[in-house]
């Protein structure tokens, strides 16, 4: 009985570190590949291990293109993705606590439209809020990127609710007794308590921004003001890129911010995903 | 008096201000204005021209890439989808085990989600399967033949190359599936092996049943997502070979912002909005026959 446990558990992990090369493997090769003489990215290109290790490729691929380094796309994303993350602290809880916790009439159809907005691909509109946003002359601005973060996202504010509602009622009564009013108890009783949720939401949207392509494709036309995703995608533009290497290398280090973010705050993350249902 | 009952009807209004702004104008009248202008011609440089059904009879009855980007959509959320879902349940169900290191695992298997979405990842994938890629070389290193063949250039094998890399990531509905199989109580899988009942029986019966919400809640997301791809049809394969990886979106695309019409654009993002409408209501609708939900207590 004992054998046959043990079997078992070498089994398990045969399989289960088999199936994690494999899936790592691509990760693996773009990280070789970021090491390797260009010349050799793509001759004996299975081979993980790089013949000698090239760290140059990074200092070439910062420097960019047209004269622009990577480190202005790196700033522009860090502007971008700030902005939008610090939008989404201060207005999500704010309006969640509104839903949760005060009565008002037409309630029911303003928690609708936030339900709505949960399942409704955002992606569908588009085309008019381009429109909009160029006619209000923010094209080639991050402010199309930026300020529809400042009026709150549904899956935060969902969110932020249920954890608002799991919070005792005697609390705020408490508070109000003592001659509190609403946005007092707001500050002083319900942000403190849903600071778990806010912290999910931050990395979330963090992360989400991080990743945003289309965003930055469609309202970005100096390269000048590109983030990493779109600079990326020039950098790598198939018809004009030979130093591979260097291409390979600002890949890794594009993907190095979310990655880190996911080892630092995996509790966070593996939770906000299977319990609140965020998509990853 | 008067004044406070004031306060109390409408005082909520002033935390969800922002939000009512924000789905005024960032949602309702861009959704107005989506079919409105899809009823037009529009440029962007001029007004808007008033043209009728023009667009939506062009749609359905003259553009080869719309059938080609409906069919290529068609086909990827079609497979991709169960098969990303279907990887997700098996490396979950491996994953509830009592054994060490499941952390660790769980933590690699998600890797390739958290970066799956990004540029970098779509580049990788684009030089990983190009004809002198790893991916040949790998085959090269096992077999001795040397494929003679770019996967993500191939006409035939384009689409398959970006619905590996869709399985690939299969990393959020397993957390979610592997989070619901923690809710099962054990009690169930004791009284069944009580009664005589193998692992399959038990996983049939119990198993599936009980996670049956939450394959639907992932079918819904991830059908919904797939509807909606965009990065990988642009930087993998931008749409070739022969628009074989025209993706719906990535379609739209091209008409808005780079041939700029903006009307056409609009009447292919109604049609793909009420094509994702009717295929979640389906789902809604065939879920009453296979999702079971414990506390109605009836099938």
């Amino acid at each position: 009985m004992k054998r046959k446990k043990r079997i078992g558990s070498i089994a398990f992990h045969v399989v289960c570190i088999l199936f994690a090369v494999t899936s790592l493997y691509p990760i693996l090769w773009l990280i070789s590949s970021s090491l390797k003489e260009s010349s050799q990215v793509f001759v004996d290109a299975a081979n993980l291990i790089p013949k000698d290790f090239k760290i140059e490729n990074y200092a070439n691929g910062w420097k960019g293109f047209g004269g622009i380094s990577f480190s202005r796309f790196f700033l522009n994303t860090f502007w971008v993705v700030i902005l939008s993350v610090l939008g989404t602290v201060i207005v999500c809880p704010f309006v969640a606590y509104g839903f949760a916790r005060m009565n008002f009439k037409f309630k029911r159809f303003w928690f609708l439209t936030v339900m709505l907005s949960l399942m409704l691909p955002a992606q569908v509109v588009m085309v008019p809020q381009y429109i909009m946003f160029n006619k209000f002359g923010w094209v080639n601005t991050y402010l199309p990127l930026i300020i529809p973060l400042w009026f709150g996202n549904a899956f935060f504010i969902f969110q932020h609710m249920q954890f608002i509602r799991s919070i005792p009622g005697e609390l705020d009564e408490a508070a109000y007794l003592d001659g509190a009013g609403s946005f007092m108890v707001y500050r002083k009783v319900i942000l403190p308590l849903i600071k778990p949720s806010i912290a999910t939401s931050v990395i979330f949207q963090f992360y989400w921004k991080w990743d945003d392509f289309f965003g930055s494709l469609i309202y970005l036309s100096s390269p000048s003001k590109y983030t990493v995703s779109v600079a990326l995608r020039l950098f790598s533009d198939p018809t004009s890129m030979t130093d591979w290497g260097a291409m390979f290398a600002m890949g890794v280090l594009t993907l190095a911010p979310p990655v880190l973010l996911f080892f630092c705050f995996q509790k966070n993350i593996v939770e906000g995903i299977s319990t609140n249902g965020l998509k990853g | 008096m008067n004044k406070k009952k004031l306060k109390e009807q409408y005082g909520g209004y002033m935390y969800i201000a922002p939000w009512i702004i924000g789905f005024v104008f960032l949602t309702m009248i861009p959704f107005v204005c989506l079919i409105y202008f899809s009823f037009t011609d529009y440029s962007l440089l001029s007004t808007p021209q008033w043209a009728g059904i023009k667009n939506y009879l062009k749609v359905f009855t003259g553009d080869q890439k719309f059938i080609a980007a409906l069919k290529v959509t068609f086909i990827y959320v079609l497979v991709s989808v169960p098969l990303k879902l279907i990887a997700a349940l098996l490396v979950a169900l491996l994953l509830n085990q009592k054994r060490r290191g499941i952390g660790i695992y769980r933590t690699l298997f998600y890797i390739p989600s958290i970066i799956g979405g990004s540029v970098a990842v779509a580049v990788m994938w684009r030089n990983l399967f190009s004809r002198e890629g790893a991916f040949n070389a790998l085959i090269e290193l096992v077999t001795g033949f040397h494929p003679d063949i770019s996967w993500v250039a191939d006409p035939k094998t384009a689409l398959g190359s970006l619905i590996l890399m869709a399985v690939w990531q299969f990393g959020s509905p397993m957390l979610i599936f592997l989070a619901g199989l923690k809710n099962i109580p054990v009690s169930y899988y004791e009284a069944a092996t009580v009664d005589g009942a193998n692992k399959f029986q038990c996983f049939f019966s119990i198993t599936l049943p009980m996670l049956s919400p939450i394959i639907f809640f992932n079918l819904i997301m991830q059908m919904i997502n797939g509807f909606m791809t965009f990065t990988q049809g642009l930087v993998v394969t931008n749409g070739g070979p022969m628009n074989k990886t025209l993706f719906y979106q990535l379609y739209v695309y091209q008409q808005g912002f780079e041939d700029f019409r903006m009307g056409y654009a609009s009447a292919l993002s109604c049609i793909l909005l009420v094509i994702v409408l009717v295929f979640t209501a389906f789902a809604f609708k065939s879920s009453d026959a296979w999702v079971f939900y414990e506390s109605e207590g009836k099938k």
